[in-house]
């Protein structure tokens, strides 16, 4: 137990000097490349004064470290910088934004792993049956769907075509008032409100561009989850608990799902990372008032600190993600921690 | 000399390398087609400025619009462009951009991962610090950062998705040059006088690519999407360009009026694309399986 | 109890359909402890399967029956053999560690087969499994409930699936290889424990194994297969005495045992150029000229994460020209180590290695590579498939260290290769293969091809034929002696097996914990063991009964 907390901790440990990358790349990504940073940051519009005023504000007429020193007393502080286009300071555009990409994209991950890890398991217990068939080609199909063309599709089919789902146009229609902000979660609010009518329609707008991300998501957790499972299936514990005769049922949840979890649970963070990146181009085709599409008309409008403090904010979610799942990997599986000597 | 001891053994028939790839093919006829769906692909990229019946940048301000028809394969866009036209000459740039990018990326992670897992130490150490750091972004947003802060331009879209690529590389051929640094035949190379660069380059490094060729081939597709995603949103290729993903951008504006064409089109292009190099990743990967292999 | 007749059993592979098991009828009495005996590939695992109703898939019973008791087990439902499995007939594996749940404590492991077949309630089944954990002797067996595989040793994973295995009390046992990777002292405590459980429970047994001498101690009856079927069976002393059939006989005689010598092994001695070359080594053996290799007090020590281990502590030893020298010790015992540190590759901490006199570790072992010496030092890899790099082929493999250290011209180097394979017995015809395309055997040869593809002086054999099958032992033993003799060379015989290593050497050091801890000539030290831990080590050999029998007992060497 005393080898498991170690390791613990030394997983904790070991994101500080991957969050001191992540800080040092954001830093570099806009100082140290060809071209005057002052320029990008003063925008399209601005002219000879407020470049220069830009670049003291910046520091940018110090040394590069004395810049990088300034850069992280300003993130401490929690100053991103301000945005050009709103004239928001870039993190509280920023946290307004998050909640509505968050719920974008856990809900779209809930429901593939709802789907696709019985669709693996079943495809695994199955092998050549028409649910291995499906799993086959949902795999194959889904990793090349390109997300911005499947929300297009869908669009056109559940809105123009059938009138099914309203219009792709952000996450409540205009007909519904926005639930108190509680979460940030529209869901989870309206819930909270009672207000079963703004949950409806919040689902509605949500549906689609969910339903785009999870069929992105979908194909590479069912295929870990199939080829897992397959390997756990035919490992020698299995035939033990077959030879010992215990229940199909024990086997298959007890012995064979449980060890194929674990590989799963670690593609889940490779899927969190995709699905961040798909975000922002399923934000762009719904019109999702999440902090992808803040992000893009910031990239169009040149409006660096914006982009900047968008990348930073999104390694450092997606650092906490990760280590979120080395901790629960780390309480499923014994072997954390301890060390053979052979 | 003679031998004092006979071989008792039978001699038993080989089989081929040839052989092997004609039963997998047997075996898997998906992965023949794989194969034709990727000829199609390197036909049109080659050839797609002869094969297209319209000049992909004229705009007719009299054909508008217009859903496929006989004359217009796949329909017309807002400024009376050939959809067809435009779909073939893309094929070009999104390959180029996506073979481009992995090949860089191929080249560069398969350096550093090889170094890296066959001398370990610190270098090891500082390698795999650095792809933590590059993998601790989600990687599309990382592109994003790469292009705005280069510039947006092609070969910038090329750029980052080459560096978004290495740590795959770097990372699978470590892992398997470093569980093969003393493996036996490692081992006997160094005993038959093998200097250690040798023993890496001609003896651990070749027998790491099977499983990379397939890295190679999910790769391509990915790098394409990859590549699309990013001028979707308005990076790199500029309009008029005939490119994939941005004539789904275009397209996508008028879908929710019924012209359905001048999205679907190119997007069924590229998932196609797409589809091919994935297909073709799992046909090799049976290929190179050993255990499928005798 | 066990009555299979005429079962056979087929596999679908991609070469089309394959007989794994044809036509062969066993009983098994109430009781009785039965051996399968056979190479690999021989069907004997095959056969436990069928009987377990556990094949690959793509197996499948095409006639025969397999009749336990009075039920046709061929015949039962899924769920009927559910119910026979574990309560009626269990089994035990070979790796005992890959065939525990890595995840689930070894106590629950058992509770799931105790509560399946309700033996145990929720309330009484921690109560059970630590009775079945006692059973198979295990010390602490409250403590070993709570933990998981990867916690344990190879002896203890045994024991837990023995234990899982005998939980509900099985009429019949079958045993299949499960000494196999085990250490030579491990293998008799679990024999011996297998054994004892089974007689105190008046249950039947079925061991399949590999080792004839094994199977002739622990079992009354013996079944040896080859290709599917069964040639010959019979109680085990008969059996072992008075082998009929061919196959048995050569199965008996290749098996090393004490008494016999390298000769006896082979099939027909007139294979071999036989006496005079035995004599020659051992002739030339006392000579004593200088010692072609010195050691002293070679240390070697690693830093781990768990702190500083000391792999090998202050060894020293001397072989000299055209000597065999027998190092054995089990796993963890420093041999290979100290093998890897001889061949310079590997850093020793400290202690000196002398080659001819001139010091070995002047040079760096980066450096040792292009030395004139490191084709005087080669070495024969225990596992010849994996010491042979997939993308060559052989003749390439043949040709590494020639072109590498020589600078012969392509066509000597051709001719070079030509004379070696025929030098090893290896066909021409084979020279362009890769190594999947050989048999083990074959693999074996192109490995001392290369080897001794440089006239080496010294020449390490580290388990040469650990992965061999016994009758192929024979024979690369038998080559590996020969080659000594017509080269000149001198061996470093790294072994767990005292049998062979007792035909292959002249001197034997035994080796634990990194310590010499016994030397001596070989008939001294495998017949007037001093150390309690030698005494220990040639007690857990198998001892086959009184081998007063065969063909070749007038040829035997008389020791």
């Amino acid at each position: 137990m005393k080898n498991r907390f170690i390791a613990v901790s030394q997983r904790v440990a070991q994101t500080i000097p991957v969050v001191v990358g992540v800080v040092v790349i954001s830093f570099l990504l806009t100082r140290a490349l060809p071209g005057d940073p002052a320029v990008f940051f003063a925008g399209v519009a601005a002219d000879e004064a407020s470049i220069e005023q830009v670049r003291v504000a910046l520091g940018l007429d110090k040394s590069l470290p004395q810049q990088f020193l300034i850069y992280v007393g300003d993130l401490l502080r929690g100053d991103l910088g301000q945005s050009l286009s709103s004239g928001q300071p870039v993190l509280s555009d920023l946290a307004s934004r998050l909640p509505a990409s968050l719920e974008l994209t856990l809900f779209a991950l809930v429901i593939s792993c709802l789907i696709a890890i019985p669709l693996g398991v079943l495809a695994a217990t199955r092998p050549g049956s028409w649910v291995d068939h499906v799993c086959r080609v949902l795999v194959t199909a889904g990793v090349s769907l390109p997300t911005f063309f499947t929300g297009v599709v869908l669009i056109y089919f559940f809105y123009y075509l059938t009138g099914w789902a309203p219009a792709p146009l952000g996450r409540l229609d205009f007909l519904y008032i926005e639930p108190e902000h509680v979460t940030g979660f529209y869901l989870i609010d309206s819930l909270i409100a009672n207000d079963m009518q703004t949950f409806a329609g919040t689902l509605k707008q949500l549906i689609l561009p969910a339903a785009t991300l999870s069929l992105f998501t979908l194909a590479p957790i069912a295929r870990m989850t199939r080829s897992a499972m397959i390997s756990a299936l035919s490992s020698d514990y299995i035939r033990t608990a077959r030879a010992a005769g215990l229940a199909n049922g024990t086997i298959l949840r007890t012995y064979a799902l449980r060890n194929a979890l674990l590989p799963v649970i670690t593609t889940l963070g490779m899927v969190f990372s995709f699905s961040l990146g798909a975000n922002v181009l399923v934000e762009r085709v719904f019109a999702w008032p999440g902090i992808g599409s803040y992000a893009v008309d910031a990239l169009i409008g040149s409006d660096y600190a914006a982009v900047q403090g968008f990348v930073l904010a999104m390694a450092l979610l997606f650092v906490l993600v990760n280590l979120i799942i080395d901790l629960v990997y780390s309480l499923i599986d014994p072997r954390i921690g301890f060390t053979t000597n052979e | 000399m003679n031998s004092t001891v006979t071989l008792t053994e039978p001699v038993q028939p080989s089989q081929s390398a040839l052989q092997h790839i004609i039963y997998v093919m047997r075996e898997n006829p998906v992965t023949l087609v794989s194969f034709m769906m990727l000829a199609v692909l390197v036909v049109i990229a080659v050839a797609g400025h002869w094969l297209a019946p319209f000049d992909p940048l004229a705009s007719d301000s009299s054909a508008v619009l217009q859903p496929p028809s006989t004359t217009h394969w796949f329909g017309t866009d807002n400024v009376g462009r050939d959809v067809f036209s435009r779909v073939l000459v893309a094929t070009r740039l999104d390959l180029q951009i996506s073979v481009m990018a992995v090949s860089l990326s191929f080249v560069i992670g398969s350096l550093l991962g090889a170094v890296a897992g066959y001398w370990g130490g610190w270098l090891d150490v500082c390698l795999s610090r650095i792809l933590d750091t590059i993998m601790a972004f989600p990687l599309f947003v990382l592109a994003m950062g790469i292009v705005a802060a280069l510039g947006n331009t092609v070969e910038n879209i090329i750029y980052a998705t080459a560096i978004i690529n290495i740590p795959f590389y770097a990372r699978l051929i470590r892992a398997e040059v470093n569980i093969r640094r003393d493996s036996g035949f490692a081992v006997s190379a160094r005993l038959s006088g093998n200097s250690e660069i040798r023993v890496l380059a001609f003896h651990v490094f070749p027998n790491t690519l099977p499983p990379v060729m397939v890295q190679l081939s999910l790769n391509l597709g990915w790098a394409i999407l990859n590549a699309a995603g990013l001028s979707f949103i308005g990076l790199g290729v500029r309009p008029p360009t005939p490119e994939w993903g941005i004539m789904v951008a275009e397209g996508s504006q008028y879908i929710v009026s019924g012209e359905w064409w001048m999205a679907v089109f190119p997007g069924l292009a590229l998932m196609f694309a797409v589809f091919t190099f994935n297909l073709l990743g799992d046909g090799l990967r049976d290929i190179v399986d050993p255990r499928t292999r005798k | 109890m066990l009555k299979i007749t005429n079962l056979a059993v087929s596999f679908n592979t991609r070469n089309g359909t394959v007989t794994a098991v044809r036509d062969i009828s066993l009983d098994v009495a109430a009781g009785q402890k039965v051996g399968i005996v056979g190479e690999s590939g021989s069907g004997k695992s095959v056969t436990a399967f069928s009987i377990m109703r556990l094949l690959d898939d793509g197996g499948q019973n095409d006639a025969g029956t397999i009749h336990y008791q009075d039920i046709n087990l061929l015949q039962c439902s899924e769920q009927e053999m559910r119910d026979i499995r574990g309560r009626e007939i269990s089994m035990v594996f070979q790796n005992p560690r890959a065939a525990l749940n890595p995840i689930r404590k070894v106590g629950y492991q058992i509770e799931d087969v105790l509560r399946r077949h309700s033996r145990s309630t929720r309330q009484s089944a921690r109560r059970h499994a630590i009775e079945a954990l006692s059973a198979v002797k295990i010390n602490d067996p409250q403590a070993v409930y709570g933990r998981y595989p990867f916690e344990l040793s190879g002896g203890m994973c045994q024991r837990v699936v023995i234990a899982i295995a005998l939980a509900c009390d099985p009429r019949l046992l079958i045993a299949d290889e499960p000494t196999t990777g085990l250490d030579i002292t491990t293998q008799k405590v679990v024999m011996e424990l297998i054994d004892e459980l089974i007689t105190e429970r008046q249950m039947s047994a079925i061991l399949i194994t590999h080792d004839l001498a094994l199977a002739a101690q622990y079992c009354d009856h013996i079944v040896v297969m080859k290709d599917g079927e069964i040639v010959e069976s019979g109680d085990s002393v008969t059996l072992f005495a008075t082998p009929q059939h061919a196959y048995t006989r050569k199965l008996v005689n290749a098996t090393p045992r004490t008494g016999a010598s390298l000769r006896d092994l082979l099939p027909s001695p007139s294979d071999a150029k036989t006496s005079q070359l035995t004599n020659k080594v051992t002739s030339l053996a006392p000579a004593r000229p200088a010692p072609l290799l010195e050691v002293n007090n070679l240390v070697k020590t690693f830093t781990t994460a768990s702190g500083v281990v000391n792999a090998v502590k202050d060894v020293s030893f001397t072989i000299h020209r055209n000597e065999s020298v027998g190092l054995v010790g089990e796993s963890g015992s420093g041999k290979s180590t100290t093998s890897s540190l001889l061949m310079r590759l590997d850093h020793c901490s400290s202690g000196q290695i002398l080659f001819e006199g001139r010091n070995l570790l002047d040079v760096t072992t980066k450096q040792f590579a292009k030395d004139p010496r490191r084709a005087s030092l080669q070495m024969v890899f225990q596992d010849a498939g994996d010491s042979l790099n997939p993308r060559h082929t052989a003749e390439m493999l043949i040709v590494e260290p020639i072109a590498r250290l020589t600078n012969m011209n392509r066509k000597e180097k051709k001719a070079r290769v030509s004379e070696l394979a025929q030098m090893v017995g290896l066909p021409e015809a084979l020279l362009t293969r890769y190594q999947h395309q050989l048999s083990g055997g074959q693999k074996a040869r192109v490995g001392i091809a290369r080897a001794i593809a440089l006239n080496p002086k010294l020449l390490i054999l580290d388990e040469p034929t650990a992965a061999l099958d016994v009758s192929i032992q024979a024979i690369v033993l038998n080559l590996l002696h020969d080659l000594r003799a017509e080269l000149d060379m001198s061996y470093l015989f790294v072994s767990h097996d005292l049998r062979v290593v007792e035909l292959m050497c002249d001197n034997v050091m035994v080796m634990r914990h990194g310590e010499i801890i016994e030397r001596g000539s070989a008939k001294q030290v495998l017949q007037q063991p001093q150390h309690p831990y030698t005494r220990e080590l040639l007690a857990a050999v198998p001892q086959s009964p009184e081998l007063q029998y065969g063909p070749n007992t007038s040829n035997r060497a008389v020791l």
